[in-house]
């Protein structure tokens, strides 16, 4: 029996790792901050990553659209808040209002993306998404001309942080003796965030549109001859997955209080559906885990590779850089030849593999 | 005379080939209505016409005494017509029962929102869907098989679930493209019974099949299409002794 068939099973160690994760998951922030701020801000990045790779999932995992594009809804969610709470327009709202209107935002971009593109299919469709991304940060580039709206290559910075009355979040506080840094606060809401994010994933997924998406996946003739309108369904996939990433990005505008086009290239989308293809495509947990490792991975590397070298012959050989992208290039080659439905692949893909 | 489906002058040309010429028939409420013909007679280009596939290039289609919107198939499907396909196009990697339950996506509400909060309403509706939905697998045969992954099915079953899913939106008219291609006569006389069973239950049937046995004896009229012109249509008796009919099938020559 699988271990979360003995779980389920057994409602009492069910509720005790449930309470387990959850305390380690509180406690995270402290131990990482023990060995700097900086690993608790990776992490942070780690988080909003996994609810990128959560919302592409939508997209990709479940409605089997290919979209290289996905890191522009990223980016429209955060120029959305960087625009109306910096200095750029002095406009500064608070976040409750500007985030909502960073996924309506990324939605729309979202519903503009899939409307023309909803005729093509595989290999047609990624083209046009990669297409689409670039227009976006094409356009975040530019438009700081005739009217200064993105302020161009220079970015928009100092961004608000999140501030709820007089409680920022980027101050540090001392909370019952321990010490509350910006990132450590960020971490708790973004982890409250990815909660509720996994939670909707969840939903959706056991869902009347869910099977939809799944049926369209598999069937695109066959679904629509049982009366679902593959446009309308499509287009509601792309806008789930582009609100998560407009979520997403104006969390990163206010963690990072400075955005730049630089932010949202071609790479970053590859990033992002890497890690839903590690993971396993349309798992959930899979997608997570394949998030979390592309994420602090390269990080462990930065911050090993260069000790390790030197120690070793006395000089640095290959720059972290440059080993990154190699191991990058080698898991994904293992990955399509040992694991290919994915680290944790979907119930029905780990099924397909068990039969070959 | 009351008909629940009027297809009249349909026409439909791929360049050259012209596939539907001027095709009238009528299906009566309650019937199983046979269409045969030899194979590129274009039986599955009226099908694929009347569900919305393709489009029509001439002639219309009346369901249910309103005219049909065949230029969406969920349309169709909404309008009360389903049907199965000759290639079977299940959705391969989803359980049995979630097949099924894809087939009452047309007849249920529930959206994004009601999927995310999970509110009594969408709670209920999902429920209902699962009832039906094993109710409808039960129902053609494949009780205790929802868990399995619908590709994974022994050909018969696959077709018999083809039939559940379609069942699952509500059809007044139940398509059904070649259901017992492929079939050994113990799996073919199992279908013959089910379909019975549809029909006295209140679905009509549209049947396209090459097994000459269970048409002649399931179906109550028939039309025999070749080289996409109606030749003849009437009781299964009156069809076969239809010179035009033993011509297209036999070959001039022998007639």
């Amino acid at each position: 029996m699988s271990l979360t068939g003995k779980l389920k099973a057994n409602p009492a160690a069910l509720w005790s790792a449930v309470a387990l994760v959850a305390c380690a998951l509180i406690a995270l922030p402290f131990v990482l901050a023990t060995a700097g701020t900086t690993w608790v801000r990776v992490t942070n990045l780690a988080i909003l990553f996994t609810l990128l790779a959560l919302g592409l999932n939508i997209v990709v995992g479940f409605a089997g659209l290919l979209d290289l594009g996905y890191i522009a809804f990223y980016g429209v969610g955060a120029y959305a808040y960087a625009l109306l709470a910096s200095p750029q327009f002095n406009l500064h709202l608070p976040f409750w209002i500007i985030l909502p209107i960073g996924a309506l935002a990324a939605c729309v971009f979202g519903v503009l993306l899939g409307a023309p593109t909803l005729k093509l299919r595989g290999d047609y469709l990624a083209i046009v998404t990669l297409g689409f991304g670039e227009i976006v940060r094409i356009f975040f580039n530019n438009l700081s001309q005739p009217v200064n709206i993105t302020n161009g290559p220079q970015g928009i910075s100092r961004i608000d942080p999140i501030r709820i009355g007089d409680f920022s979040f980027s101050q540090n506080e001392l909370i019952l003796g321990l010490n509350f840094s910006g990132p450590v606060k960020y971490y708790y809401l973004l982890l409250l965030i990815l909660i509720v994010m996994i939670a909707v994933n969840l939903r959706l997924e056991n869902s009347r549109i869910g099977r939809a998406w799944q049926a369209i996946r598999e069937d695109e003739v066959a679904a629509q001859a049982m009366g679902i309108n593959t446009t309308q369904v499509k287009l509601l996939a792309f806008a789930m997955g582009a609100s998560f990433g407009g979520i997403a990005g104006g969390m990163f505008a206010a963690m990072q209080g400075f955005i730049s086009p630089e932010s949202f290239v071609l790479v970053e989308s590859v990033m992002v559906l890497s890690m839903v293809v590690l993971g396993g495509m349309g798992n959930i947990w899979g997608v997570i885990v394949g998030a979390l490792l592309l994420s602090f991975v390269p990080e462990l590397l930065r911050h090993t590779v260069d000790p390790v070298q030197r120690a070793l012959f006395g000089r640095l050989l290959v720059e972290p850089e440059v080993i990154r992208m190699l191991l990058f290039g080698l898991a994904l080659m293992l990955m399509m030849l040992f694991r290919p439905a994915g680290l944790w692949p979907s119930q029905v893909r780990r099924r397909e593999l068990a039969e070959k | 005379m009351s008909w629940l489906l009027s297809v009249n002058h349909l026409r439909k040309r791929f360049g050259g080939v012209e596939a539907l010429c001027d095709v009238t028939l009528s299906i009566e409420q309650g019937e199983i209505y046979g269409l045969i013909g030899p194979n590129g007679a274009g039986k599955t280009s009226f099908f694929n016409v009347l569900t919305g596939v393709y489009r029509a290039d001439g002639g219309n289609i009346e369901f249910d005494g309103k005219p049909l919107d065949a230029a969406a198939p969920h349309r169709v499907a909404a309008a009360g017509i389903a049907r199965t396909f000759q290639n079977i196009r299940l959705f391969g990697n989803m359980s049995a029962l979630e097949n099924v339950m894809v087939g009452r996506h047309v007849r249920t509400r529930a959206g994004i929102f009601g999927a995310i909060l999970r509110n009594a309403a969408t709670r209920n509706e999902e429920a209902a869907i699962h009832a039906r939905a094993r109710a409808l697998l039960d129902y053609v045969g494949l009780a205790g098989r929802g868990d399995q992954l619908a590709r994974n099915l022994p050909y018969g079953d696959q077709r018999r679930l083809e039939i559940a899913r379609a069942l699952a939106t509500e059809p007044r008219l139940l398509a059904l493209d070649e259901p017992a291609a492929g079939m050994n006569a113990t799996e073919t006389a199992t279908l013959r019974t089910l379909l019975e069973r549809i029909r006295n239950d209140g679905t009509t049937i549209l049947l396209i099949e090459h097994d000459m046995n269970l048409v002649m004896g399931l179906c109550d009229r028939l039309a025999v299409l070749d080289y996409g012109r109606k030749i003849a249509e009437g009781t299964p008796a009156a069809v076969r002794e239809n010179a035009a009919v033993i011509e297209a099938y036999l070959g001039g020559a022998l007639a």
